[in-house]
This record gives C-alpha cells, sequence and structure tokens, in this order.
C-alpha cells in the first residue's frame, strides 16, 4: 500500500492487524509518535490524517492507504519550530515532553478549524493527557499563537 | 547573574517539542530483540511448576528465563531486599513476573508468552494491612516482623506528650481514609540492554535513579560494577515511579545475557499499574491537643499502611508518615506510631511528596476542626503556631529559612479571604491548608555517607564548550536546564554555550538521582563549586595576559572583566585558550555532602534535611449540591523555595503537584476487590481533566537559603500536600460537612450531602464571631 507521510510518499507492505502507531515507529522510524495508553485515552500517539486529529494506537495501518499522515516531524518546517512549538517552549508547556507531539497536533488541528476560544482550546486537548503541567500553561502558550494569528 | 532567576525556558524542549528527543522506548541497536514478562493471574501462591518447552519451540524465540536463574533479591533500600527480577517458588502479587521471553519481534514473544504453562496452588491472599498487622498463618516474606506480615514498625515519643493531652484544652481527633494513588506518568516504563561481546553490559532506560540500577544490576548478575554502564536518555515523567531499580530492567539485562543479544522491554499502560510503587494505602488517626488559647501542645500520630507485596522505600514511608508532621507548626510534645504491613497487591512505593501527603491531611483538617472549636479564623490559628525561621524542632530537624507566615500573608490577600471565609453562599466555600518538604534527605542510602551526595564534572576544550557530567537525572521537572543556567552563570557565557551530557555511569561521577527533593539543592550546589573551580583557571589566565590580579576578574557576556576598568577585559575563549597551554583541556569538579544532622536515636536521620519548603494554599470551590460534584475554582499557592532559579519550572512545578494533588483527593484510586486491581489503564484510573483544573495562582514567596544553590531550596515535592486539605476544607466552609475517605467522588459527596439534608438540612458551618451569640 501507498501513503503519504508528512509529504513523502511511502510504500509499506504491514501485516493486516498492524496499527499505524507501529507503522511510524518501527517500519518508518518516525519515533516521534508516542504509545502512552493502548485504549485512546492519552492522546501520545495523535497524528493527523488529512489534517484530521488521529489516535494512531487505534488506527490500523491499512486505514490510511492512500492517505495523508502529519507526524510531529512534520509539524515544524525548514523554517524551523512552528509558531506553537516555540510558545509550548517559552511558556512551559511542557516539561517531560512525552504528551508534546500528540499535544501540538491536536492544537494545530484545533488551530486548523479557525480562532478559537480558551474553552475551546481546554477541549481540544481533553483528550491529550499530560501529568506534568496541570495543563494551564499549553493552553497559555496556544492563546499566545491565537492571538499572534488573529489579533487579540 | 543574568541566568539564575530568570524565566528560562528548558534546555531540551526544543527536542522534546519536536519529537526528537530519546526515549527509551526509542532506541534501537542492530540485532535488537524484543522481550516479553509472563505475569502471574494469582496474587499469592506457590510456584509448582513451570513448562515453558512449548514457548520456547515457537519460531523466534531466542531466550527463556525463569526466577531460579538470577534468584539474588534486589531493592532500593540497601536493608530492605526483597525483590527478585522473576518470582522464585512462589508469587506474591498478580502482575508480578514469572518468566521473561525474548523473541525476534514483539509478537512472537507474545505468541510465545501465550504458550508458557504455570501450575500454581494457592495461598491465603492478605488485602487488609489490619490483618497483616496480626497473627498470620502465612508470611508474605519471611523477613516480616514476627508472625504477622508487617514489614515495618516504628515507635517514636518526644516531649511530654501524656501530659499534654490530659492539661489540653481542646483535643480534635480525625481518622483519615485513603485510598492507594499511582504515578501515572505519561511515558511507560522502557528498557533497552546490551550485553556486548566485550563482557560489558550496557543498559538504556527510563530511570530517576541511574546510580541505583547500576549497583542493582552488579548485585544480582553478577558483574562487576566496572563493567556495568547505565544511560538514562530522555525520562518522560517520574514522579517516583522510576526511583527504584525495577525487575524488568534485570531482566532485560538477564536476557541479553542469555540470548547474547539486545534486547528492549517496553512495558504496557496495564503492566505500568501492576509495577505500581505509588502511593500507599492508608488509614490514620491524628490527634491535636490545644490550649486555650489555641497554642498546639501536642501531637499524636498513628498510621497504619498498605504496602503490597514488597518494601520498596517503605521503611523510608513509615518514618515519614510521622516525622514530617513536625512542621511547620511548633509541636511541644509528639508521638507517632507508623505500621507497614506486606498484602499480595502491587508494591507501594515512593510518590511525589513521599509518605507525607494523608498524614498532612488529616493534620490539615484538624487545624480547621480545632479553628471551628476555638472560635477564631483557621488562617489565624496557623499563625499562631507556626515555627519560626532558624529554629530545631524537638525531634531534631534543623530549621534554617521559613518564610511561611509571608506564604499564608501572601494567600489569604490574594484570595481576599477576610471577605469570603464563611460569607460566600451556601454551595461556595474557601479553604486553607499550610505544609512543608525536605530538600533532599540528609542521610545517603546507596553508599556510606564518606562520598558526597552529588558530584558535577566539568569540561572545557578548544571550541568553548562547556560539557557538564552529572548524575542527576532530569526526569522532566529541568534539572538538566538548571544545571546549565547555575554553570553558564558562574562562568560568565551565554546558556547556548553549556551542554548537558546525558547522564552515563561511565563518565558522569555518582549522584543519588532524582527523589526526596534533593536535586536543585544538592546538585545545584556541586555544579556551583564545580563551575567556580573552572572559574578560578580562567581568572588565573585572565591574569597572566593582562597581569592583573586573578581575583579581581569578573565574569560575564562571554568576557572576563576588571569590573572599576572595564577596558582591561579577556574574552571567555582567549581565556579558555590560555589557561589550556600545555595543559590541553579544562577541566573541574565540585561536590556537595549535606552537614550532619539529628539526633542519636533510631531513625533520627529520617526527615533530616539541609533545608525545608514551606507552603500556604488558599483553595475554592463551588459544590453542585445536587450532583455531589465538587468543582475547584481557584488556588492561591504561596510557596517558599527561596530564592528560585528558575520561576517558570517552579511555577510548572505548583501547578503540576495541584493537578496529582486534585487527582488524590477528587478521583484517582487504584480501585482493588480483595487484591485485584479493577482499573489498571488510564481509561479508568481517572486524573484531572484539562476542563476540571482550576485557576492557580502561583506566589513565590522566600528570601534566600543560606545554603543552597543561590539561595534555592525544593519545588517539586513540597507544592503538593496542602492542595488537598486545602480543598477539603473549603468544602466543609461550603456545605459544613467534613470529608475524611478518599478519593471524594460524586457519589460519596452526594450520599453525605443527602443525610445531612435528611437530618435536618444542609448549612454553612457558623462564623467564629457568631458561635457565642
Amino acid at each position: 500500500m501507498k501513503l503519504r507521510v508528512n509529504g513523502l510518499e511511502y510504500e509499506v507492505h504491514p501485516p493486516p492487524e498492524r496499527l499505524l502507531v507501529d507503522l511510524l515507529r518501527e517500519d518508518l522510524h518516525l519515533t516521534g509518535t508516542k504509545r502512552g495508553c493502548e485504549d485512546g485515552s492519552c492522546g501520545a500517539c495523535t497524528v493527523l490524517v488529512d489534517r484530521e486529529p488521529r489516535h494512531a494506537c487505534l488506527t490500523l495501518a491499512h486505514m490510511v492507504e492512500g492517505r495523508d499522515v502529519t507526524t510531529i516531524e512534520g509539524a515544524s518546517s525548514s523554517f524551523g519550530l512552528s509558531s506553537l512549538q516555540r510558545a509550548l517552549i517559552e511558556n512551559g508547556g511542557l516539561q517531560c515532553g512525552f504528551c508534546a507531539p500528540g499535544m501540538v497536533l491536536a492544537v494545530e488541528a484545533c488551530l486548523l478549524r479557525g480562532k478559537p476560544t480558551r474553552e475551546e482550546i481546554r477541549e481540544a486537548i481533553a483528550g491529550n493527557y499530560c501529568r506534568c503541567t496541570g495543563y494551564a500553561k499549553i493552553v497559555d502558550a496556544a492563546e499566545k499563537v491565537v492571538r499572534e494569528r488573529w489579533g487579540p | 547573574m543574568t541566568k539564575v532567576g530568570n524565566r528560562i525556558p528548558l534546555v531540551d524542549a526544543p527536542l522534546k517539542v519536536a519529537g526528537t528527543a530519546t526515549y527509551a522506548g526509542d532506541i534501537a541497536r542492530s540485532g535488537m530483540l524484543a522481550g516479553k514478562i509472563v505475569r502471574s493471574p494469582e496474587a499469592h501462591a506457590r510456584i509448582l511448576s513451570i513448562d515453558v518447552w512449548e514457548a520456547a519451540s515457537e519460531p523466534g524465540v531466542a531466550a527463556i528465563l525463569t526466577g531460579d536463574r538470577y534468584p539474588v533479591p534486589f531493592g532500593v533500600l540497601p536493608i530492605t531486599h526483597d525483590e527478585t527480577m522473576l518470582a522464585v517458588r512462589k508469587v506474591r502479587y498478580r502482575g508480578e513476573g514469572v518468566v521473561a521471553i525474548a523473541a525476534t519481534s514483539i509478537e512472537a514473544a507474545e505468541r510465545a508468552a501465550r504458550k508458557v504453562r504455570v501450575e500454581y496452588e494457592r495461598l491465603p491472599e492478605y488485602d487488609d494491612p489490619e490483618v497483616s498487622a496480626g497473627p498470620v498463618t502465612e508470611k508474605i516474606h519471611e523477613r516480616a516482623v514476627g508472625n504477622t506480615n508487617l514489614q515495618k514498625e516504628v515507635q517514636q515519643s518526644f516531649g511530654p506528650v501524656d501530659e499534654a493531652f490530659r492539661d489540653a484544652a481542646h483535643i480534635v481527633t480525625v481518622r483519615g481514609r485513603f485510598a492507594g494513588v499511582t504515578h501515572a506518568a505519561l511515558e511507560p516504563h522502557a528498557v533497552v540492554a546490551d550485553f556486548a561481546s566485550d563482557g560489558r553490559l550496557t543498559v538504556w532506560s527510563s530511570t530517576q535513579v541511574p546510580h541505583y540500577l547500576h549497583l542493582a544490576l552488579s548485585e544480582v548478575l553478577g558483574i562487576p560494577e566496572h563493567r556495568v554502564r547505565v544511560v538514562k536518555p530522555t525520562v518522560g515523567g517520574g514522579f517516583g515511579g522510576k526511583g527504584d531499580p525495577f525487575p524488568h530492567e534485570l531482566v532485560a539485562a538477564a536476557l541479553s545475557i542469555e540470548a547474547q543479544r539486545p534486547v528492549r522491554i517496553v512495558l504496557g499502560r496495564e503492566e505500568v499499574f501492576y509495577l505500581n510503587h505509588g502511593r500507599h494505602p492508608t488509614r490514620n488517626t491524628v490527634r491535636i491537643a490545644a490550649d486555650a488559647e489555641g497554642q498546639l501542645r501536642g501531637l499524636d500520630v498513628d498510621a497504619l499502611i498498605d504496602g503490597g507485596a514488597a518494601s520498596s522505600f517503605g521503611t523510608v514511608t513509615t518514618y515519614y508518615n510521622g516525622v514530617l508532621s513536625v512542621g511547620p507548626y511548633h509541636i511541644p510534645a509528639f508521638r507517632y506510631r507508623g505500621r507497614r504491613a506486606y498484602t499480595n497487591k502491587p508494591p507501594s512505593g515512593a510518590m511525589r511528596a513521599h509518605g507525607s501527603v494523608n498524614t498532612r491531611y488529616s493534620i490539615e483538617v484538624g487545624m480547621d476542626m480545632l479553628a471551628e472549636e476555638l472560635h477564631v479564623d483557621p488562617t489565624e490559628l496557623r499563625l499562631r503556631n507556626f515555627l519560626p525561621p532558624d529554629t530545631t524542632t524537638l525531634n531534631g530537624f534543623r530549621i534554617t529559612s521559613n518564610s511561611v507566615a509571608r506564604c499564608l500573608g501572601a494567600a489569604r490577600a490574594r484570595s481576599e479571604w477576610t471577605s469570603k471565609f464563611r460569607a460566600l453562599p451556601l454551595g461556595e466555600g474557601i479553604g486553607v491548608a499550610c505544609g512543608f518538604f525536605i530538600s533532599g534527605s540528609n542521610s545517603p542510602i546507596h553508599f556510606t555517607p564518606k562520598f558526597p551526595q552529588s558530584t558535577v564534572h566539568l569540561k572545557i576544550d578548544v571550541d568553548g564548550g562547556v560539557t557538564v557530567h552529572s548524575g542527576a537525572a532530569d526526569i522532566g521537572q529541568g534539572s538538566d536546564t538548571v544545571l546549565a543556567q547555575i554553570v553558564a552563570d558562574v562562568l560568565g557565557v551565554g546558556i547556548d554555550r553549556v551542554r548537558v551530557a546525558a547522564v552515563d555511569t561511565d563518565t558522569a561521577p555518582v549522584d543519588l538521582g532524582s527523589y526526596s527533593s534533593r536535586v536543585t539543592f544538592m546538585m545545584g550546589n556541586a555544579a556551583r563549586r564545580a563551575a567556580e573551580a573552572m572559574l578560578a583557571q580562567l581568572r588565573n589566565a585572565a591574569a597572566q595576559i593582562t597581569g592583573q590580579p586573578a581575583e579581581k576578574f569578573v565574569a560575564a557576556e562571554d568576557r572576563l572583566s576588571l569590573p572599576d576598568h572595564p577596558e582591561v577585559a579577556v574574552a571567555y575563549l582567549d581565556a579558555v585558550h590560555a589557561a589550556m597551554e600545555h595543559t590541553g583541556a579544562l577541566q573541574s569538579s565540585g561536590s556537595y555532602e549535606s552537614p550532619r544532622i539529628g539526633g542519636d536515636f533510631k531513625g533520627a536521620r529520617a526527615g533530616t534535611s539541609p533545608s525545608y519548603s514551606f507552603a500556604a494554599y488558599v483553595a475554592q470551590v463551588k459544590v453542585d449540591t445536587d450532583l455531589g460534584r465538587i468543582r475547584v475554582k481557584n488556588v492561591w499557592a504561596a510557596f517558599d523555595c527561596g530564592r528560585p532559579i528558575n520561576p517558570l519550572l517552579v511555577e510548572g512545578q505548583i501547578e503540576g503537584s495541584i493537578h496529582m494533588g486534585l487527582g488524590q483527593l477528587l478521583g484517582e484510586e487504584m480501585h482493588y476487590r480483595g487484591t485485584r486491581l479493577m482499573n489498571p489503564s488510564l481509561l479508568e484510573y481517572r486524573t484531572i481533566s484539562p476542563e476540571d483544573m482550576p485557576e492557580v495562582e502561583c506566589l513565590l514567596v522566600g528570601d534566600a537559603d543560606p545554603e543552597g544553590p543561590f539561595g534555592a531550596k525544593e519545588a517539586g515535592e513540597g507544592p503538593l500536600p496542602p492542595v488537598l486539605p486545602a480543598v477539603a476544607n473549603a468544602v466543609y466552609d461550603a456545605i459544613g460537612i467534613r470529608f475524611l475517605d478518599l478519593p471524594l467522588t460524586p457519589d460519596k459527596v452526594w450520599r453525605a450531602i443527602e443525610a445531612r439534608r435528611k437530618e435536618g438540612g444542609l448549612v454553612k458551618p457558623p462564623r467564629p464571631e457568631d458561635h457565642d451569640r
């Protein structure tokens, strides 16, 4: 099967039961996508499939045949880290960092839908578990990006 | 001084946020095998037989291990080695490892695991510490006390306790019950072990204690310490849950030896729950005696804690449940009985604010009850009883810097306490609680106390980069950043010049690791001294170049100059190159050893620390009286960590602690039916969601600590304990009901509200000044 990951086309032959998270981590060596819970409750494996957030641990590899997948490795560009990534760094929006890949993509997906309120940001990350920060600094970082992009 | 005291982002954040930081589970080695541990479905049983023949013939299986291969017991405390890498002859908890398999893929290892046949003979199961404390028919461990399943019993008494309670004008008694909770760090434990053809073993592991793991690997596997190497990659959170050497780490190494190939084990989330080592399920009774003026006269604490099936840090936990109650109030008489019982549950261990949370809860709720009896405002009662700075507690703790009274003042002012206490509408309330915590333990437990607790090495070569070797473990809290800040500040260079090397026991000097909130204080002091030793070399070089006295040079902004004659200056790199002439790369070393503190009685060192953090929190809540749901709206968290080295990181610790503390108070529970854990997943183990987090205002209040690095004290654990009783006291203010059985789930709260309504109505408690009317 073929799929695009972070803009590059791949041809892979996963066994039928292979999960997307394992395809990414083990076959494509994209280890930025994390596995935290195996039941969809932590969001560490969040990737974007055709710009929509998906749990890579609940998605079979075959379900993304021909689709466009963005992982955390694709969240930054040749211009460097995204404004959201920079805001997370500067605002202390991560500590151990294990949630950061999923968190970045969940917030990016939210920003793709238009200007969110603080409540909408909290909702957007409700499925992304962080044990370190208490979430406030993550929401603050996202709000900073919202202000930069859409004004106060 | 440009870096210390500033909000410096984590030095490793750019890698973490891009997904390129390497965690243990991301490591792959050529020829690497996947390891899988077959775990016991029984909680307490003799192993009659293990049949691995069918499993061994499964394609791809390279090695199979059972417990008899490496039966050497280990444990984090040298005095209580009672864990083995795999069960030997009997299993003591459901989830204990029995057989380990290494295979060419995880699927092959799992297929083989399903073909392992183990025959068990069930033994009596112990799920109740009260039963374990009495005579038992089957001892879980031979080392348990007498004919019981007690792991540890502590009795202490200081001052005239009996007289204090006999003569007291007021005595309050609090009986608290606390469910066990667990760390639930997002990264499941992972390890890669490679026993190479040169006879050297390398282990990469998500650990908080690389040097303890180093020691355990050597002892259990029989490999000399100098041929064992432990590397700590980026760690995805710990909170104490990665603070022991663990069976799976030893198993991976043993499988690598057997298979002569690298082996990786990544635990599944369910396995992490069975590994546990979280906070002990606890029952405590706290009695507080006070005179008519509200001066505390005596404190009597009794704690029975459920240790699960191994000791882990339990001996320390048993002490901490008592001794960490001698502050932040002046206690003239103190008695403690603590017992830790073995049960057939996953082991309990050290979790953030180790051993202090549950006793603190009962004390702070008790202080609230006492204030009500005395008809005084609970903040006023606390102010009357605080320990002063520069004092010694009756059990020998040396208190130096202490701004707890200022903390309470700040929290009270910011929360507008006076206008809200007992004055908000029914269902809304405000509460207060205080706390204190150690900045590292005075007694090193890894080795004899002759060695320093922390050592830091620096190296500078021609490129001018400063390489820092430290064994302190950054687990997300940001200790690498604190290291870099201190070194950069002393040397007067940009923080980007400093590169903190990954912890690697081949190159990092021994450090006790990340637990007991010791890192900033101890590693920070060692780092400062190492950097000052390095600066002395650069100053000498500057003196040689300029002919001016070395000690007059100050280092800042990549140069060494004379403050009175700024035109006399040597660029940092020129100084480095001059110092390197004829010697090559520059090196320096610094270390920290805590002063000897404490009495001579048994257990005198438990809880002694070179310094203590202090805290005063106010919380405001709204209770949904129809649904029993407690909504925490605000927390004003005033914290004395001395002079913060990095306020951004301190705030992160406070906010994270509040998240974890509220979790324990409102919903988190290791839910057992008998010995069976009913909720081993993040779906069923309910932490606080982003929408349920309160607004947190961090108030950093404190004076420079006389012995802390740049005046700093701990900030990693002390911020947790006060939030639970502050919220509980706010709930009392809101609806007049005390809750002493955690967690306060909506069903429990709703039932209490319904019962109160039937008894005659739900009302706010009276104001202190209204009592006499």
